[in-house]
């Protein structure tokens, strides 16, 4: 089914490091601005919930953050940049399973390790770059049919 | 399976019902790391978990989970149940553990998200 536009349509969300009153807001909001446009609803779930894992890992571990969308036609493209502590081995990070997350962060339900490997699984193109002590930006892509 | 029937084999107390007349899952999860439920979840189903912040429901919004139950007797607080109840995901409320809770819906044929 064709989108209900044909311009490329950009937004962005402000994320605020360790506020989890509004965590996940932004992906919600996202979720229904793809949802007016008419997007299928499978790509839909593949969009938020890689995106809902970005901004968690953002709320979570950085002080603070951007996500940013452009949808076109072709493609979903989301992009968050934050300031945090960055990621020291990317590989290792990558692992199913594998997290540094404090114990009150799991006890809140995150920290399983599974977020970068489920935002990979999700997207049609990943990409991730971090400096340690001073952030980490996560780009997805996901094709529209 | 339709929410009275939950209801009824969880001993569950509706905390936050369902508007829609045609609701009815056919699978469900068992997790409290929200990171599993969002890898290993399948849409129109069921989330079981012992945690009843808000972001519990936002994970189901995102995942397309259409109901959660909160095992043993954990009251969610005011800030869950309006959040549910704007997102349209009903909420119940068991007495019964997460193992008894899933054996007893696996029991009466409700698979597994992975299983299905």
């Amino acid at each position: 089914m064709p989108l209900n536009t044909d311009k490329t349509i950009e937004g962005s969300f402000q994320l605020i490091g360790g506020d989890f009153s509004i965590a996940g807001e932004s992906s919600a909001r996202l979720k229904s601005i793809l949802t007016d446009l008419g997007v299928q609803e499978d790509i839909i779930r593949r969009a938020s919930i890689a995106t809902f894992e970005a901004e968690m890992n953002v709320i979570i571990y950085a002080a603070a953050g951007t996500l940013h969308y452009e949808i076109s036609p072709r493609q979903i493209r989301i992009t968050l940049v934050d300031m945090g502590p960055g990621i020291k081995d990317i590989d290792q990070a990558m692992q199913e399973g594998y997290s540094t997350a404090p114990d009150w962060v799991r006890e809140m339900g995150w920290g399983a390790g599974m977020g970068l490997p489920n935002m990979k699984k999700n997207s049609d193109e990943f990409k991730i770059d971090s400096v340690v002590g001073e952030g980490t930006t996560v780009e997805m892509v996901i094709n529209l049919p | 399976m339709k929410l009275e029937e939950l209801e009824k084999l969880l001993q569950a107390k509706v905390v936050v019902d369902s508007d829609n007349l045609e609701f009815n899952i056919d699978s469900a999860c068992s997790a409290d790391m929200m990171s599993s439920v969002l890898y290993y979840h399948t849409p129109n189903s069921l989330l079981i978990t012992s945690l009843t912040q808000p972001h519990v429901v936002r994970t189901a919004e995102i995942a397309g989970i259409k109901i959660i139950v909160f095992v043993l007797n954990k009251q969610p607080d005011q800030v869950t149940i309006d959040l549910a109840k704007e997102k349209h995901i009903p909420i119940l409320v068991t007495p019964y553990c997460m193992y008894t809770a899933s054996g007893k819906l696996f029991e009466a044929g409700l698979p597994g998200c992975l299983n299905k």
